[in-house]
């Protein structure tokens, strides 16, 4: 989930859309975020790079409609209902996230363990079987 | 009761056992025989006045002899009596002898000379304002007004040189060096040569055609003299200022036991850095003490002791270096393999020692707190209402120091200073404290560290005769791995100088606005 600068930004991304959940006339969603472009990025425990200011999830209430829709703790979210998520502050991310008008939002999250899975699908697709056997052959020496 | 037993240096050579540590015995032979092995020792007496009552002494005997014990009823071991020598002040006394004549030879002879050149130079100019008139008065313009002034500048001139020579060089002499003093020497010459042209030039051009104009010569005086100031300055600057901004670094070991001082040196030559060195020496290094390397000498006896080698094959067999030789690798050999457990016994004798010394510092410390409590300074008021029993800072001290003497001495002798401190000096120390108001812990000071060697008495400073050991020339001047060895009749010091790297330093300026920070942030907010 490293990106360099200047190029354009790839990762596996999964979509994830949470309803809103009224409790006591707030909306809330279930989940806690942490890091922004003004936060210290070195102390983020989820991130791979330690320059990585995008923002995180770092608590999930459990039962909650953020756990109930599959987000889980040490996500980065890369975009919300379409808005960008890796490149703002703090702030910014909390009211893209809590704006009152929603009930839903759409969240791209991205995890290693997905980029994981992507891999090992790709090693056995029929298509690509012979340097598939390679290169799980290779995975397992 | 003291039931330990004391290991003092002395011990091992006369033996003293422990039963006459309790019996009370006095070994006498033991005494004499023992001044002929001390040969690294030095010699202090300690001996009581007979009429003195010490606490619990019952040493005074039917004997009028010297009582060097005083504190105790045991015999105490230290050295040699008031009358006897040791074998080092012999030497000492012999070699002061054939060298005190040579040196003092010297002495004269170069005063003399200063003497000469320095009457030669004061009376130069005012030679040269005296002839003309001398010999030929009528012939000579009188003097106006420009030349009398002239004088009044030769006067003061001539007397501020007067006051600048005596104050460079009427000096009480510090020591007397190997080597001639190079720059002095050159000075001189310089000041010689000098003289030397002007009196030429004088007797050719003025002397022999007899010039009349009187101010021209007035002048020529003047500027001798001018020259001679300058001369002077010249010597402050290479006798007096160059050396002072530091060029070296020295590196001063002692042989015996090993204290290391660094020292800071300009450009001198090896003999004036030797004598700064031991100008440092007698404040810096502590005290010379024979008595504490007696243990290591022990132990490398007990190592050549205990292997013998013994040749097999008959005296005719090798070459006499070759025996020598392979003797010596299988002694090495010999002692490798054994199992050696000498570093077990050194451990647990210092365990022992540490633990022995501070214990009696304890006790010594206990002592002499409680026995400055017995005195205290009387007031003014009351010297007019209680005459009787008054005493002075000398009786005070005798009567407060039996209370504390058996204390001292036994720490004295645990850590093996007994030598170096004599009972009136003590008690001169003592009173000395007591005159100026210090606590028992100021006065203690002196004897729970061993200091410089300034601190003792004078017979300490008997080393005053010294010997420079130099590859290099000891007019030359110091360079970086100098080596020379200041060797005294105990020990030596080996100096090393080192260079003083040259500095390169930079420059970066902060604006002082520029201080700014920031908090490290890291907020988590719940959605």
């Amino acid at each position: 989930m490293s990106f360099i600068p200047g190029q354009p930004v790839t990762a596996v991304v999964q979509r994830i859309e949470i309803k809103k959940l009224h409790q006591k006339d707030n909306l809330i969603l279930g989940f806690s975020i942490g890091g922004g472009i003004d936060q210290d990025p070195g102390q983020n425990p989820f991130s791979e790079d330690k320059t990585d200011k995008g923002i995180y999830v770092t608590r999930i209430t459990p039962g909650g409609p953020a756990h109930d829709a599959g987000l889980m703790m040490g996500d980065k979210i890369m975009q919300v209902n379409g808005w960008d998520m890796t490149m703002v502050t703090h702030d910014q991310a909390r009211k893209r996230l809590t704006k009152k008008k929603e009930d839903v939002v759409r969240l791209l999250v991205t995890r290693k363990s997905l980029e994981h899975a992507v891999k090992q699908s790709m090693g056995s697709s029929p298509g690509l079987k012979h340097s598939g056997a390679t290169y799980n052959h290779n995975l397992m020496q | 009761m003291d039931t330990e037993s004391t290991y003092s240096g002395y011990s091992y050579y006369s033996g003293r056992s422990r039963g006459s540590h309790r019996h009370g015995e006095r070994s006498r032979d033991r005494h004499k025989s023992r001044s002929k092995d001390s040969r690294s020792e030095k010699s202090v007496t300690i001996n009581t006045p007979p009429a003195e009552p010490l606490l619990g002494d019952s040493a005074v005997r039917g004997e009028q002899v010297q009582d060097d014990n005083w504190g105790e009823t045991t015999t105490a071991v230290t050295g040699t009596s008031e009358h006897s020598l040791s074998q080092e002040d012999i030497v000492r006394i012999t070699k002061d002898l054939e060298d005190s004549v040579g040196l003092d030879c010297r002495r004269y002879f170069t005063l003399t000379l200063a003497v000469i050149l320095g009457l030669l130079v004061f009376l130069t100019p005012l030679a040269f304002l005296v002839l003309p008139h001398l010999l030929w008065p009528e012939k000579l313009q009188s003097c106006g007004t420009a030349c009398e002034g002239l004088f009044i500048s030769v006067a003061f001139k001539l007397l501020i040189l007067l006051l600048a020579v005596w104050a460079l060089f009427f000096r009480p002499p510090r020591a007397g060096l190997p080597r001639v003093f190079v720059f002095r020497a050159l000075l001189a010459v310089l000041v010689l040569l000098f003289v030397v042209s002007y009196w030429l030039f004088y007797g050719v051009r003025i002397l022999d055609s007899q010039d009349e104009n009187y101010q021209g010569i007035v002048q020529y005086a003047v500027s001798l003299v001018d020259a001679l100031l300058f001369i002077h300055y010249l010597a402050i600057v290479l006798l007096e200022l160059r050396q002072l901004q530091p060029c070296f670094s020295a590196c001063v070991t002692r042989s015996t036991d090993g204290e290391i001082r660094q020292y800071n040196l300009g450009q001198l030559s090896i003999q004036r850095a030797a004598l700064a060195i031991l100008e440092h020496y007698y404040c810096d290094f502590p005290v010379h003490n024979p008595a504490l390397l007696s243990a290591s000498k022990s132990r490398a006896a007990k190592h050549l002791a205990g292997l013998k080698v013994y040749n097999v094959d008959g005296p005719g067999n090798n070459a006499a270096a070759g025996l020598a030789h392979s003797q010596s690798r299988a002694m090495i050999a010999a002692a490798a393999r054994r199992r050696d457990t000498s570093h077990n016994e050194l451990y647990y004798e210092e365990a022992e020692h540490e633990r022995r010394v501070r214990k009696r510092k304890a006790r010594l410390v206990v002592a002499v707190e409680e026995a400055f409590t017995h005195i205290k300074r009387m007031q003014e008021e009351e010297q007019k209402k209680a005459p009787g029993d008054v005493m002075d800072p000398r009786e005070a001290a005798q009567a407060i120091f039996p209370s504390m003497a058996r204390a001292l001495q036994k720490y004295l002798r645990t850590t093996k200073q007994q030598h170096c401190h004599s009972m009136e000096s003590i008690q001169q120390h003592l009173a000395f404290c007591i005159t100026n108001n210090m606590t028992p812990k100021a006065f203690l000071e002196s004897y729970l560290t061993p200091g410089p060697t300034l601190q003792y008495s004078r017979d300490h400073w008997l080393a005053r005769q010294w010997t420079l050991i130099s590859e290099a020339s000891v007019t030359s001047g110091l360079k970086d791995g100098t080596v020379f060895v200041l060797k005294c009749v105990d020990f030596s010091l080996v100096v090393t100088a080192k260079k003083i790297p040259y500095i390169q330093m930079s420059e970066e300026y902060i604006d002082p606005k520029s201080h700014k920070f920031v908090l490290r942030l890291q907020s988590e907010t719940s959605v």
